[in-house]
């Protein structure tokens, strides 16, 4: 029909609208793919088929969602609210064929995608492990506009369908069944087989029970959006992420009367989609597909990892690299030092894949290996041991004439040189650092290490093999803490000055959190472990000239390490900080403490830049966010800097250095940042 | 390396030369009276694993996997498949399971061999394994045909009245270990056929005691010095590490065991838990290889696999098996026990090897039964299991015949031997033997 989507027809009349969107390796909705659908849609109409089947024609999924690249783009509320609604009117064409429609899915079915979907008669999902349903809209700093809010409480009911829509959360097939989501869930060899028989019975299309649309009764709306408003706010604040409470608020509003729930839709989202917080949060996910885009360079696909050091470390990163199905050997220098790491590795096995035969698969790719034999087959030597030069060392000397001659050599260390290490090497060009972050599960960033000698290939397998386990990688150059390490030391020091100084750690951490913070720096210092940041700080106070602070040296000395203690800054009760606060007022203002935290990161990410840590500031932004969680809806530090003002910034720092202290001293990197 | 590439001809392999690469077992851990923490697969698969790994080797390189197993789990039918896809194989490469009661892992070994020989395969995995922990338990023949019965019961009167017949008789389970371990045919416990040795040629208490101290003693030994290196730890999903064969009594003494009372025939029998192979969990898996594989991967060689010989007998005696099938291969190649520089004779039961070491120079025995018109000489008990056996460290009866045709080879290797024989009985009246040498063909004899 177009280059987009094609349609068969087949012996029973049933039209097959496979969606393929051109040149892209996933289907997602741009505003030319809309056209294109709708314009097929009225093709099919003519041919009045038994039935329609919408089926992608992408291994990847069923459809991605719209397209986030041109939500980047909009330009102003009115053209938004155009966009929307012409949505509006192509899915009313789908919702109103006079036969039945059904989505068959397999795959991601996401967003927009899923929206579409609702607009069908009939879903079926295939239960492969791979197909997610949901609304991740959220995420992005909007909600669903594409009729979802309309169809999918229709479908659902109230309560279940903003539950969905408010926490983004995605469903597996079978999940997807259960809550009504969709109509059948079936092995992949029978979705075909599913749809046509969803068209040939012809049961009437599901809806919710009444008694599931009953909060949507205007006198319920009010008290039921207030109690959702207040999980919601538990998790996020308004100020901040904006876009659930504006689906509540639009839902308190509209529901119940179709058509201004769909005027409802058009108006909001076209506000939000030009706010900061969605346009910052679609930068970060513009972000991550430069970071991606990184690992794309070689086709490498490493299928043997060896990785040395049965810590917490080595073990994870071992069984990260096997759940992404690579065959790994884990190394340490006696049995005993393995068990605990296979210990770990199974348990993060059962917990990923849940299926018996999938865990028993991941278990057998894992061989604990003491004698180290698996490093002559490996595509990709990982060392992950202690923090000493002289015992890594020896340990290349032994593992290099072993190593096949293109493998990677990669170390995971947080505070050694490059060059230091590399310097007995026979090739140090080929040692680089993958610089993992605890918990490795958790960490989407992973640091490729680089320096000058650094061999280009190496880095580029070292990024492609980073990108194959589905972590996301980003080149840093070899100096004290890397990029992410770096940033945060200043910004976790000024907040112990900020508590030796008098300020209470719940205060710090409460403006910390005002800011967006999704943790305050003394609970992340307690929950790393207060031993590990006082072995950094001090790693890297000769580099970085800054002092470590007294309190946090008797903190460990006392062996008070935080979390793992059960007490650091704050008392750990169960896992949870005892946060008590007593005095009322202090002497700083929230805003000053904010800006002492935030302004001694951002001072360090542009010295970073001076120094080319990182190639650019958006990369730097990229790194700063998901190596540390940096309030995404800002967009990264240097894109809060440009926000607030670069002179605005930096004549902060110089009040703030006039009362505080040389350490905020604008570095001289500032004269750079436009 | 200079290999001897004569074609073999004068005996039960014919053909190409048949190496052994190499060889890794798993701890032999006892069974405890309650399912241990690996299954059958799962033993094969670590010591295959660490095999290949060691070797440098991808398993895509396999032509086949042959595996030995009594019994394998509910999970684990054809064994050998499973443990092929398991490991990494290509889907191409196909797998099976041979049975020869105790002497399974050396038909695993023998078929491997044969294919090698023959030209059909060049690089195959092959070895035992057995979880005898995990050996079922089955419902008595009354309780399968109550619950067939139970399934047709469609309403509730008629299963009401079902309910009603149940008896404490229906539950009483089939131990299926108990039942492998006796002769169907002749209705005796595989202990009960070591007595009948222990009469037949007079074998003392003491005698077997003795015997069984000094498995202990010599595994004790071997371990110190470490000359088990072919065993590679086992590791469990909860954080344990098993690194040594855990049978091993150190502190096992001739007038401690003269302490236990005899477990098959009371009251006079002689045959105890103590001078009997343990009942064990664990699997040995060795890498064949023909003269063409060993050049195209560059691989390290063992030994090689020379001859071999099933032989069957009285159920009743099922114990002197290794006589009946060493004999015949002594016999083509023209040696006599001086010839042979290491023996592993299976210690089924202590009395059971001592009473082949009887038969072994039994005139009478020779010419009666083995048809011969002479007795061999006395084999050396220096030369016959110097690092202990079953007794000692256990009896997996699938995995015994790959641990000791590896352990032969790998004992050879140590004292500089030209030929070893590895040798066990049957349960139902078998012997098996392979006749083994070192790769160092310059050594005359």
């Amino acid at each position: 029909m177009n280059q987009h989507f094609t349609v068969e027809t087949d012996a029973n009349g049933i039209a097959w609208l496979t969606f393929d969107k051109a040149d892209s390796g996933a289907n997602v909705l741009s505003p030319e793919v809309l056209e294109a659908f709708d314009q097929t849609l009225i093709q099919i109409a003519q041919m009045h088929p038994k039935g329609l089947v919408i089926i992608s024609g992408k291994s990847s999924g069923f459809i991605a969602g719209a397209d986030v690249k041109a939500f980047a783009k909009v330009d102003g509320v009115a053209s938004a609210e155009q966009h929307i609604k012409r949505v509006h009117e192509i899915f009313h064409r789908l919702e109103a064929m006079a036969f039945p429609t059904v989505a068959a899915i397999n795959g991601f079915c996401l967003g927009g995608g899923l929206e579409l979907a609702l607009a069908c008669n009939y879903r079926v999902a295939t239960d492969d492990h791979s197909t997610r349903l949901g609304f991740p809209e959220v995420k992005l700093g909007i909600f669903p506009a594409y009729g979802g809010t309309v169809r999918a409480t229709r479908l659902l009911g109230d309560l279940k369908a903003l539950e969905l829509m408010l926490g983004g959360r995605t469903l597996d097939g079978r999940k997807a069944r259960r809550m009504g989501l969709v109509d059948l869930t079936v092995p992949k060899r029978q979705l075909r087989s599913a749809a046509t028989k969803l068209i040939t019975e012809g049961h009437a299309p599901a809806q919710a029970a009444w008694w599931k649309r009953l909060p949507s009764a205007a006198p319920m709306r009010p008290l039921a959006s207030h109690l959702l408003a207040r999980q919601v706010g538990k998790r996020v604040r308004s100020v901040h992420y904006p876009a659930p409470f504006e689906l509540l608020a639009h839902w308190r509003e509209t529901a119940g009367d179709a058509a201004t729930m769909y005027d409802g839709e058009a108006r909001r989202v076209a506000r939000l989609i030009n706010a900061s917080s969605a346009q910052n949060l679609i930068r970060v996910f513009m972000l991550q597909d430069r970071l991606k885009a990184e690992g794309d360079k070689a086709d490498f696909k490493p299928r043997h990892v060896h990785v040395i050091g049965g810590g917490v470390m080595g073990g994870d990163i071992a069984a990260w690299c096997v759940l992404n199905g690579i065959r790994v050997t884990l190394q340490d220098r006696a049995p005993a030092y393995l068990s605990n790491a296979m210990k770990r590795a199974h348990a993060l096995f059962k917990r990923k894949l849940k299926r018996r035969h999938e865990v028993q698969s991941a278990v057998d790719r894992l061989m604990p290996d003491h004698r180290g034999s698996g490093v002559v087959m490996a595509d990709v030597v990982i060392e992950a041991i202690f923090e000493d030069i002289d015992a890594k060392r020896a340990l290349y000397a032994e593992l290099e004439p072993r190593m096949k001659p293109d493998a990677v050599l990669a170390t995971n260390t947080s505070s050694i040189p490059l060059a230091v290490l590399g310097k007995q090497l026979d090739r140090p060009e080929r040692l680089v650092g993958l610089h993992f972050f605890n918990p490795v599960a958790k960490m989407p960033l992973v640091e490729i290490v680089h320096d000058t000698h650094t061999d280009t290939q190496m880095i580029i397998r070292a990024a492609a093999f980073t990108r194959h386990i589905g972590k996301l990688p980003l080149k840093v150059r070899s100096s004290p803490g890397f990029l992410v390490n770096r940033i945060l030391m200043p910004y976790l020091l000024e907040a112990v000055e900020l508590v030796e100084e008098g300020i209470e750690a719940p205060v710090v951490d409460r403006a910390a959190m005002a800011f967006g913070m999704p943790m305050g720096p003394i609970e992340l210092a307690d929950t790393v472990g207060l031993d590990i940041c006082l072995s950094v700080a001090e790693k890297m106070a000769e580099a970085l000239h800054d002092p470590v602070p007294e309190r946090l040296k008797l903190l460990v000395e006392h062996g008070n390490l935080g979390r793992k203690s059960g007490q650091g800054f704050y008392a750990w009760e169960k896992g949870r900080a005892v946060k008590k606060s007593t005095a009322t007022g202090t002497v700083l203002t929230d805003e000053d403490i904010g800006d002492r935290l935030i302004l001694r990161l951002i001072n360090e990410a542009v010295a970073c830049l001076r120094e080319g840590v990182v190639q650019d500031e958006d990369l730097l932004d990229a790194g700063v966010v998901f190596g540390t969680g940096f309030a995404p809806f800002r967009g990264g530090p240097m894109h809060y800097v440009h926000s607030r003002g670069s002179d605005a910034v930096q004549r902060r720092l110089g009040e703030l250095e006039n009362r505080f202290g040389e350490h905020f001293h604008a570095d001289t990197g500032w004269g750079a940042i436009a | 390396m200079i290999r001897n590439t004569v074609e073999q001809t004068s005996g039960n392999l014919n053909g190409r030369t048949v190496y052994v690469v190499d060889g890794t077992r798993t701890p032999f851990l006892k069974a405890r009276g309650k399912p241990g923490p690996f299954r059958a697969s799962d033993l094969a698969l670590a010591a295959s694993r660490a095999l290949l790994t060691r070797l440098g080797m991808h398993a895509e390189a396999l032509d086949e996997v042959v595996l030995g197993c009594v019994s394998s789990g509910p999970d684990e039918a054809n064994i050998g498949r499973v443990l092929a896809l398991r490991l990494g194989c290509k889907e191409q490469v196909p797998a099976w399971t041979v049975q020869r009661n105790c002497a399974s892992g050396m038909q695993a070994l023998e078929s491997a061999a044969l294919n090698i020989a023959s030209g059909r395969s060049d690089l195959v995995l092959a070895g035992g394994t057995e979880a005898m922990s995990h050996h079922p338990v089955l419902l008595n023949e009354m309780m399968v045909a109550w619950l067939g019965a139970w399934s047709q019961a469609r309403s509730l009167q008629a299963r009401g009245k079902m309910l009603v017949q149940l008896r404490a008789a229906h539950f009483k389970p089939i131990i299926a270990l108990l039942r492998g371990l006796t002769d169907p045919v002749v209705g005796l416990s595989m202990g009960q056929t070591a007595e009948e040795l222990a009469e037949r040629f007079g074998i003392d208490r003491e005698a077997m005691d003795t015997y069984a101290v000094n498995s202990h003693r010599r595994l004790a030994k071997a371990r110190e010095l470490g000359w088990l290196d072919e065993t590679e730890p086992l590791y469990d999903s909860d954080g344990n590490v098993y690194e040594h064969d855990d049978g091993l009594r150190e502190d096992s003494s001739v007038e401690a065991l003269a302490k236990l009372r005899p477990v098959f025939d009371r009251p006079v029998g002689r045959v105890t838990a103590g001078n009997s192979a343990q009942v064990t969990d664990g699997a040995a898996m060795l890498l064949l290889a023909s003269e063409d594989a060993v050049n195209q991967y560059e691989l390290p060689v063992l030994g090689r696999i020379v001859d071999s010989q099933w032989a069957g007998l009285d159920p009743a005696q099922m114990g002197l098996g290794p006589v009946h099938a060493m004999a015949p291969i002594m016999q083509r190649h023209g040696l006599d026990s001086s010839d042979i520089d290491v023996w592993e004779i299976n210690e089924a039961f202590a009395t059971q090897v001592l009473a082949c070491c009887a038969a072994w120079t039994s005139q009478d025995y020779a010419r009666d039964a083995l048809g011969l018109p002479k007795a061999f000489a006395p084999i050396d008990p220096e030369r016959l299991n110097i690092d202990g056996g079953s007794i000692s460290l256990g009896h997996p009866v699938g995995a015994s015949g790959a641990r000791i045709t590896l352990h032969a080879l790998k004992a050879m290797q140590r004292v500089g031997a030209r030929r070893g024989i590895a040798s066990l009985c049957i349960g139902g009246g078998q012997g098996g033997a392979l006749l083994l040498e070192s790769d160092r063909t310059e050594v005359s004899v």
